[in-house]
């Protein structure tokens, strides 16, 4: 806030008129009324406990009676010193903390890692397990974005779609355990393979999911949130991000795809078993709050549908390459991303031939994709706030590191 | 006690009020929302469907000065113990704080950075430490019922105690 500390007073400035130079954005617009009733800026805290900031998000909003003149995020109450920790760490014993950057979807970066070091030490995946890898993306993502759903709907006022979430991620996590061993921090992908392999038990549990899951649940979904009037109203036109926007800050996932451009790490660089799949990338066209929120319920019928797909044709053989006990990758460095539910996640490990890595550095999706706010923000009500921040889909754990 | 003896049409109960209230306090248990970290994904599961917590009277609520426990679900670092320690002052007496994980109750697998707090006691008195990276929800439910059994062995201390004195 050390830009705006000092314009505690509000500056009035004729219909037309330029503003003056090192004044705060939204400082530059006309008050509204009559000039002398002008009311002097109030700046407000939201967070760090704030149910919807989804964890410990801090914003500090500057505010002309109900409109937001100007926010700023502040972070690190979830520092905890990921990435250093892990230059202190066995490269097998990494997995375990990345899990906890990203807790929503922990397979996601765990896959990031296993093939950032996979390229360095050229160690070929066999097929079964680049299918597993896949299911398990594809799984975890769904279950994200029904929290991210639940979350959003209560954010904007709806709680019982959020009691139907819990439900529904109950189920998905129970098969989840089944095949991991874990509700939440799974230490699956290991490099070279998987660490199980599904076992027929588990292969019927997530048909039976999938079966209930595209008759029944889906369909409430959308009865209860996307045809709720008072929900269309609250996110549409709300946090617009145009196509320019939305490239200039680097987003991706879901809030670039929503601005209209269909971009995804699935498509563009193939990994894991996406290259052999068929599948579509639902895009939005205008970039507010209902673009994200439509582009998000496709993504879950389609990680469904690539649930089935997946489990279908899922080929036999091992699930595990031969690695040396204790990982050696060469000297040199390695970058590979993966789509999570957030966006593009990638993971550059710098190895100087021992047994840890010198550097390893996370590229949070949602980090980048938070940054937007200041942007879009300034102009909306307080009341859409927590719409805005709420469909951009933020993992403090990722974010913070 | 046989409760059916007990609300007949001309019965009379006594009691020590503080025992009365504690009965009460302790099958209403308001938890603060406020979750830190991934302990926070398993606690909000813990309100769903599949566990209820709803059926122990505990219910989750958005306002410190409407909570009676604070359950501590995630790492703890030195910018967040400043904002953790104004909640808990916050909240009304009496109140109750459940350590949920291992990053609440000793720093967990992030102990070794200089940023993290070892363990939520340097800041609150803990009540319950619930151990697990992350605590299933039947772990947090145990936690529940322990928080139970020390709000009432605590308030038979108390009366334990009154009663020595009304005597003297
Ligand atoms: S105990 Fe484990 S699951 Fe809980 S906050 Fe700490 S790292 Fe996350």
């Amino acid at each position: 806030m050390a830009e705006h500390d000092d314009v505690r007073e509000p500056v009035l400035i004729a219909e037309g008129a330029s503003a003056p130079a090192g004044l705060p954005k939204g400082l530059r617009r006309v008050p509204r009324g009559v000039d002398e009733f002008a009311t002097e800026h109030l700046i407000v805290n939201m967070g760090p406990q704030h149910p919807s900031t989804h964890g410990v998000l801090h914003v500090l909003l500057e505010l002309d009676g109900e409109e937001v003149v100007a926010a700023e995020a502040s972070l690190g109450y979830l520092h905890r010193g990921l990435e250093k920790l892990s230059e202190h760490r066995r490269y097998h014993q990494i997995g375990t903390l990345l899990d906890r950057a990203d807790y929503l979807s922990g397979v996601h970066t765990e896959l990031a890692f296993a093939r950032a070091l996979e390229s360095m030490m050229e160690i070929e995946v066999p097929a079964r397990a680049r299918w597993l890898r896949s299911l398990l993306c594809e799984i975890t993502r769904l279950s994200s974005h029904l929290v991210w759903m639940g979350t959003f709907g209560m954010d904007i006022g709806a709680m019982a779609p959020f009691l139907y979430i819990l439900r529904d991620r109950d189920a998905v996590l129970d098969v989840l355990e089944e095949i991991t061993g874990a509700r939440m921090m799974f230490n699956y992908v290991r490099p070279g393979g998987v660490l199980y392999d599904i076992t027929p038990k588990a292969e019927q549990m997530m048909l039976e999911f999938l079966d209930r899951f595209e008759s029944t649940y889906l369909p409430e979904y959308h009865d209860l949130l996307t045809g709720n009037e008072i929900f269309r109203a609250r996110v549409r036109d709300i946090g617009v991000i145009d196509r320019d926007t939305a490239v200039a800050f680097g987003l991706t996932g879901a809030c670039l795809r929503g601005s209209g451009v269909a971009w995804d790490v699935r498509k563009e660089r193939p990994y894991a078993a996406y290259g052999e799949l068929d599948f579509d990338i639902p895009s939005g066209s205008k970039g507010d709050c209902w673009d994200r929120y439509m582009v998000r319920m496709e993504e879950i019928r389609v990680a469904g549908g690539l649930a089935r797909d997946l489990l279908d044709g899922m080929p036999e053989g091992p699930y595990m390459a031969k690695v040396p006990k204790v990982l050696r990758p060469p000297e040199g460095e390695a970058y590979a991303s993966v789509e999570s539910p957030r966006g593009e996640l990638g993971v550059h490990v710098v190895s100087d031939g021992s047994d840890k890595p010198t550097r390893m550095r996370l590229r949070p999706p949602s980090y980048f994709n938070l940054a937007v706010i200041d942007e879009i923000l300034p102009g909306h009500m307080i009341a859409d706030v927590v719409a805005v921040i709420g469909s951009i889909d933020i993992v403090l754990g990722e974010i913070d590191r | 006690m046989a409760l059916d003896r007990l609300t007949g049409e001309n019965s009379v109960v006594f009691t020590r009020s503080e025992q009365l209230l504690d009965l009460a306090r302790r099958h209403s248990l308001w938890y603060l929302m406020f979750g830190i970290a991934c302990c926070a994904i398993e606690m909000m599961h813990a309100g769903g469907p599949k566990y209820d917590f709803d059926r122990f009277g505990i219910f989750h609520r958005g306002s410190p000065r409407q909570s009676d426990v604070m359950i501590v679900a995630g790492t703890v670092n030195k910018k967040m113990a400043v904002s953790l320690k104004t909640l808990y002052e916050q909240m009304p007496e009496p109140k109750w704080v459940l350590a949920m994980g291992a990053c609440a109750c000793t720093g967990g697998p992030f102990r070794d950075y200089p940023n993290v707090i070892l363990g939520v006691d340097e800041i609150v008195p803990v009540d319950v430490y619930i151990p697990g990276c992350p605590p299933r929800p039947e772990a947090l439910q145990n936690g529940f019922l322990e928080l139970q059994k020390a709000i009432k062995r605590r308030a038979e201390e108390r009366v334990d105690a009154g009663r020595g004195e009304d005597r003297g």
